[in-house]
């Protein structure tokens, strides 16, 4: 059929580009304003299809999940949320009974090492420093006898002496024994001690050397048997011997309520 | 030529950048992807049928992209979200069919 084949179709095929031409010709496209804005929007597409892409891909895991598992997948993770949240609590109920535990254990261990302190110096265990006297009596052996020594050491005592010691050879305690030695030298605690006689006392200078000065007291009384008696306040008097403590054989501390 | 450029240059961008899909636009952007994809084609189609014109093809990918998030929208106000998404990428993806279909017998007249 000659009619058909010059039918308006294929005459226009042959004035119009077909389809390859034209793409053809658009490869060799100039820049437009037309074609910006396609390639603009085509970069939007290009750029949202990756994204969505990527953002499906992040979460596979759950895809195809059957809603009853995914039901059960969420329970699970509120329980196990739940138990988290309780041992997170818990944890820190710990922690704060422990840091109350620490303080109360801090404020307790610096009490008791307040009390070893004091206790110490009492017993004579620890040296100590502070303001005192220091009393040096020039006798002979045997001129001064343990009673004058133990008079003037009650006085001290009693003039809030924190601590004692002699000769920087022995320090005098609440079980300090005063003895007099075969030859007539005074012996505390067994020590033998040689005059002259430096008594090293801590406490309230003043009160210690009005203590030994008053009528009849430690200084008049020594005076009296031998030797002579001086007596130097000093802002620092280093207590630096000790007793080695002697734990009780008999006594027992009666527990208190 | 410069839109196979910019498709290009965009993927590249989606790649080197790997942003995270917001929040509020996760249930529109793939029927958005899929209503511009059915721009893109049309318009291809009426490229080789020498009818392309480029206000057209912005109008239309443009309405496109905003007129399926709104049915998306509006879907999900009406609890029929899924449904409404299902039958719009439906129809979408029979359009973008007869549009390869048409494109096809254009280049290889077949």
């Amino acid at each position: 059929m000659p009619d058909r084949t010059s039918d308006p179709s294929t005459r226009t095929e042959s004035t119009e580009p077909t389809g390859r031409q034209r793409l053809r010709a658009a490869m060799h496209a100039r820049w437009s304003r037309g074609q910006a804005v396609v390639g603009v929007l085509l970069a939007v597409l290009g750029f949202a299809a990756v994204v969505q892409v990527r953002a499906n891909d992040a979460d596979e895991v759950f895809v195809g999940a059957r809603e009853g598992d995914l039901i059960a997948l969420i329970n699970t993770l509120a329980l196990a949320t739940d138990r988290a949240e309780a041992e997170i609590a818990d944890l820190r109920r710990t922690r704060d009974s422990l840091q109350d535990d620490a303080e109360s254990t801090a404020t307790a261990i610096a009490v008791a090492r307040e009390r070893a302190d004091t206790l110490g110096i009492l017993a004579g265990t620890l040296p100590a420093e502070g303001p005192g006297i220091r009393i040096t009596v020039e006798a002979q052996a045997g001129e001064l006898g343990s009673e004058q020594l133990l008079n003037g050491l009650q006085e001290l005592r009693n003039a809030g002496a924190e601590a004692i010691e002699i000769n920087d050879e022995v320090r005098v305690v609440a079980q300090s024994g005063l003895t007099e030695g075969p030859d007539g030298r005074l012996a505390v605690d067994g020590v033998l001690l040689d005059p002259p006689y430096v008594i090293d006392v801590i406490g309230d200078p003043h009160t210690l050397a009005t203590a030994l000065e008053f009528d009849g007291g430690f200084i008049e009384e020594v005076e009296a048997v031998a030797g002579s008696v001086s007596v130097e306040q000093l802002d620092t008097v280093d207590v630096t011997s000790t007793r080695r403590p002697v734990p009780p054989r008999f006594a027992n501390p009666v527990e208190e309520e | 030529m410069i839109g196979a450029l910019g498709l290009a240059l965009g993927v590249v961008l989606g790649l080197l950048l790997q942003p995270d899909v917001p929040f509020w636009l996760q249930p529109y952007l793939p029927i958005a992807v899929v209503a511009a994809l059915d721009a893109v084609f049309g318009a291809l189609r009426a490229f080789l049928d020498g009818i392309f014109d480029d206000k057209v093809f912005v109008v239309s990918f443009i309405s496109n992209v905003l007129i399926a998030a709104l049915i998306v929208y509006l879907g999900d106000q009406l609890g029929v979200g899924g449904q409404l998404s299902t039958g719009v990428i439906v129809v979408l993806g029979i359009r973008i069919f007869s549009n390869v279909a048409a494109i096809r017998r254009h280049l290889f007249h077949a």
